[in-house]
């Protein structure tokens, strides 16, 4: 098995330095009300609230989910998480070397509509929600199994979405 | 209750018998009182010859309406057969 030290700390570097972009690739995309800054208070959604998914909202959401080959929405960003739950995504997929060039963050803190709108979209109740290659894996706890059985790293390296062994030793070349 | 969720581990286990055929229910109030934080043990014939994906499905449908109104939910979903293994192997 590959080292899971080195992994990790080749994805929090990389991700370090590559987490703002998705981030900010998102807000651009994401709609006209996409704020840069977060909301001070965690605002709090009723039942009553949700509302159907516009088609507009729809297409935004698929078009945020091919981003990139791995896909998360979470509370906070892959820097500074805003939830328990969403931390220990990120951390999975660190762990497991997730490429930081085929992965992308969703803030859904930051707009309303994409909070409300991913979870009718997915018919997922709850976030974090991990898409790889525009499908729906599941959220932390599936996540959670998956990497404790070993299917999550299979899977991720079947998708071919892994840091690859040579490029995470040397610095990084050109890729093809 | 007032200024809490209004959902309660209670509710949960009885919503998941009548609904999803649940045989065996743990639900565990995490959230120290504003029924914000659930983690559930589920166990149902139902859930046989699904993935992780669909029995988790299968539960937040039937749990819709509480589930929109927590903010953290963990079930865990077993098989009559998986419960029994899980008990003797642990």
């Amino acid at each position: 098995m590959l080292s899971r030290t080195a992994l990790t700390s080749a994805f929090r570097q990389s991700s370090r330095h590559i987490s703002p972009r998705p981030v900010v690739t998102s807000a651009a995309a994401w709609s006209p009300s996409a704020r840069s800054q977060q909301p001070a208070t965690f605002r709090i959604q009723s039942p009553q609230q949700l509302r159907f998914l516009s088609e507009a909202t729809r297409s935004a959401i698929e078009k945020a989910v091919g981003t990139k080959p791995v896909v998360l929405f979470m509370k906070g960003t892959p820097d500074t998480p805003q939830c328990g739950f969403s931390k220990a995504s990120v951390q999975i997929l660190g762990i497991n070397g997730v490429d930081p060039d085929k992965f992308a963050a969703f803030n859904v803190l930051e707009d309303d509509e994409l909070r409300q709108g991913i979870k009718e979209f997915s018919e997922w109740p709850t976030i974090p929600q991990l898409y790889v290659d525009k499908e729906f894996v599941g959220g932390c706890d599936i996540l959670m199994s998956m990497h404790q059985d070993g299917t999550l790293a299979k899977m991720l390296e079947e998708k071919g979405v892994l840091v690859p062994v040579a490029e995470e030793e040397t610095q990084k070349g050109d890729r093809s | 209750m007032a200024e809490s969720s209004g959902i309660t581990a209670e509710g949960i286990g009885a919503a998941l018998k009548e609904k999803v055929g649940a045989t065996h229910v743990e639900v565990e109030d995490l959230s120290g009182g504003c029924g914000q934080m659930f983690q559930a043990v589920i166990v149902s014939p139902q859930f046989d010859k699904k993935t992780t994906l669909a029995r988790h499905r299968l539960v937040n449908g039937a749990l819709k309406d509480e589930i929109a109104a927590i903010h953290a939910w963990t079930p865990k979903c077993y098989t009559p057969e998986q419960w029994e293994n899980q008990r003797k192997g642990g």
